[in-house]
């Protein structure tokens, strides 16, 4: 009895799923029609990659190189410079954006809040060459996510301009032996 | 004279039966996805209609490649094989009364059931001469997935013959003028869809192809215009097996007195709509499964069938 009990509650099941799978018919499509209409991506999306600037216009980036040793596959190299003031900034800076992995990982070994991922996923191009990105298609002159952040602030080296730290709140002196930020 | 048009009419009934599958690779595709709440392929053309074209330009100007550690010969014939099985099943569909293209009404359930079994030959030829151990695997699992259901496809066919009391297709639908075989047979009906799906390899019992295990199994060394007739024929044995249980079970080109064409051709694709839903919808059991399935449950399920139906005919009579 418990068999044929079973034997039937199973063909219901199955065709309970059968039935279920067909009323989908009359259901609305999920299918968002991409070119025509687009989707709706989040703030926190990890598609292209900028480089920010401070509000002065500055490059944010002290190539650090934190990013090009985090990149799991290897695809940004930059190369040091030093200004008259003494800092570093990126002399050239380069992401190879077909083999970005978006995985964002620079975004969060970057300790100045330079380089960061945009919900912008529409990279595609004809050429690989085209899909490498100079300095000059990677900056742009806003603070992009993170606005009142500002590392030199927090630590950084001595201005030999005196003038410049004046009116901005760059701290001129970090004390490296302090503990507390 | 009579030849002649005997030929042409067969010749415009291959051709038409082999465009039919084809399209209804897309039209499966279209269902599917309306199934599951997609869309399905609809930029080529109106609403995807051109879809098939761009499919056959591609598959046509696939390479051709006969893997160097092949049997070529068997590996070349195996589709061929295959396509025409699938498409002689086909041609014992009469599609008004008496008139099917091959004329051997006495025999025509067993020439369904020697095609059935017939047609597990493409893939052993196609499985043991690619020298893969995925198409081999793949075409050990058909020979095992064959002997199960070819038992009770026979057995669940035997009950209607007892009924009907004549192997011809044609006599089979005229018995059916009162009552569809579907409603005294309803179990048999439900055996013999099971077999049906199995023939077709179609899911859930499409052990010997299984993408998610053995990728593809049997045909996975073939490309081109090859693998098209692979693919072509498993659409046409559906179209076929389809309309062979209309035939038998849901009576044929009765129906609508002066359509009798329209009425298989309706039957036919619902059926082909059922095949195509139970894909959608029931997943791939593990494959001794469906032999403990086929021989536990099927095979008493249409001995019992069988029986109570001789027992019937015997007392009425
Ligand atoms: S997102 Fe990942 S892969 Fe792309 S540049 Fe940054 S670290 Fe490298
Ligand atoms: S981690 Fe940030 S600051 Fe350092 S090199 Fe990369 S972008 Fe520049």
């Amino acid at each position: 009895m418990l068999f044929l009990k079973n034997i039937l509650c199973n063909f219901f099941s199955q065709v309970r799923s059968i039935f279920f799978v067909f009323i989908n018919i009359f259901n609305k499509r999920e299918t968002v029609m991409y070119p025509e209409e687009k989707t709706k991506l989040f703030p926190r999306y990890r598609g292209r990659i900028v480089l920010t600037q401070d509000e002065n216009g500055n490059d944010r980036c002290v190539a650090c190189n934190l990013c090009a040793s985090v990149c799991p596959s290897s695809c940004i190299i930059l190369q040091q410079d030093k200004d008259n003031n003494g800092r570093s900034y990126p002399k050239f800076f380069k992401i190879d954006f077909s083999r970005c992995i978006f995985c964002g990982l620079c975004e969060e070994a970057c300790p100045t809040a330079a380089i960061q991922l945009l919900p912008d996923f529409e990279l595609s191009d004809y050429r690989r060459q085209d899909l490498i990105y100079e300095k000059e298609d990677l900056i742009i002159s806003n603070q992009g996510k993170y606005l009142d952040y500002d590392f030199y602030s927090v630590s950084g080296v001595k201005l030999k301009n005196k003038n410049l730290c004046k009116n901005s709140k760059h701290v001129n002196n970090v004390d490296t032996k302090k503990i507390l930020p | 004279m009579n030849i002649l048009l005997n030929f042409i009419s067969t010749f415009f009934l291959i051709i038409l039966v082999t465009i039919l599958g084809a399209f209804l690779s897309i039209f499966e595709r279209k269902i599917l996805a309306i199934l599951q709440n997609r869309c399905g392929p609809n930029r080529v053309g109106w609403f995807g209609s051109m879809q098939i074209f761009a499919d056959v330009i591609k598959i046509f100007f696939k390479e051709d490649w006969i893997p160097p550690f092949s049997k070529k010969f068997i590996f070349f014939i195996s589709p061929v094989i295959s396509f025409c099985i699938s498409l002689f099943m086909f041609f014992i569909i009469p599609f008004y009364n008496k008139c099917n293209i091959l004329n051997i009404n006495n025999i025509g359930v067993l020439f369904f059931l020697m095609l059935a079994s017939l047609s597990i030959y493409s893939i052993i030829l196609s499985g043991l001469s690619s020298n893969n151990k995925y198409s081999l695997l793949g075409s050990i699992r058909a020979i095992s997935q064959t002997i199960t259901y070819e038992i009770f496809l026979g057995i669940s066919l035997m009950s209607i013959i007892i009924k009907s009391n004549s192997y011809n297709i044609n006599d089979i639908i005229i018995s059916q003028k009162h009552m569809w075989n579907v409603i005294p047979q309803f179990l048999n009906f439900l055996v013999f869809l099971i077999a049906s799906l199995a023939v077709c390899h179609r899911h859930p019992f499409d052990q010997p192809e299984s993408e998610q295990e053995i990728s593809d199994g049997y045909h996975i060394e073939y490309s081109g215009m090859k693998f098209g007739m692979f693919f072509i024929s498993q659409y046409i044995s559906i179209f076929s097996v389809s309309a062979f249980i209309s035939c038998i079970f849901f009576g044929g080109y009765l129906g609508i007195n002066n359509f009798p064409i329209a009425c298989l051709i309706l039957k036919t694709l619902i059926l082909v709509f059922l095949f195509i839903l139970i894909r959608a919808s029931i997943p791939r059991p593990r494959y001794d499964k469906i032999i403990s399935f086929g021989w536990k449950f099927c095979f008493p399920i249409s001995l019992l069938n069988l029986f109570s139906t001789a027992f019937f005919v015997l007392i009425y009579n």
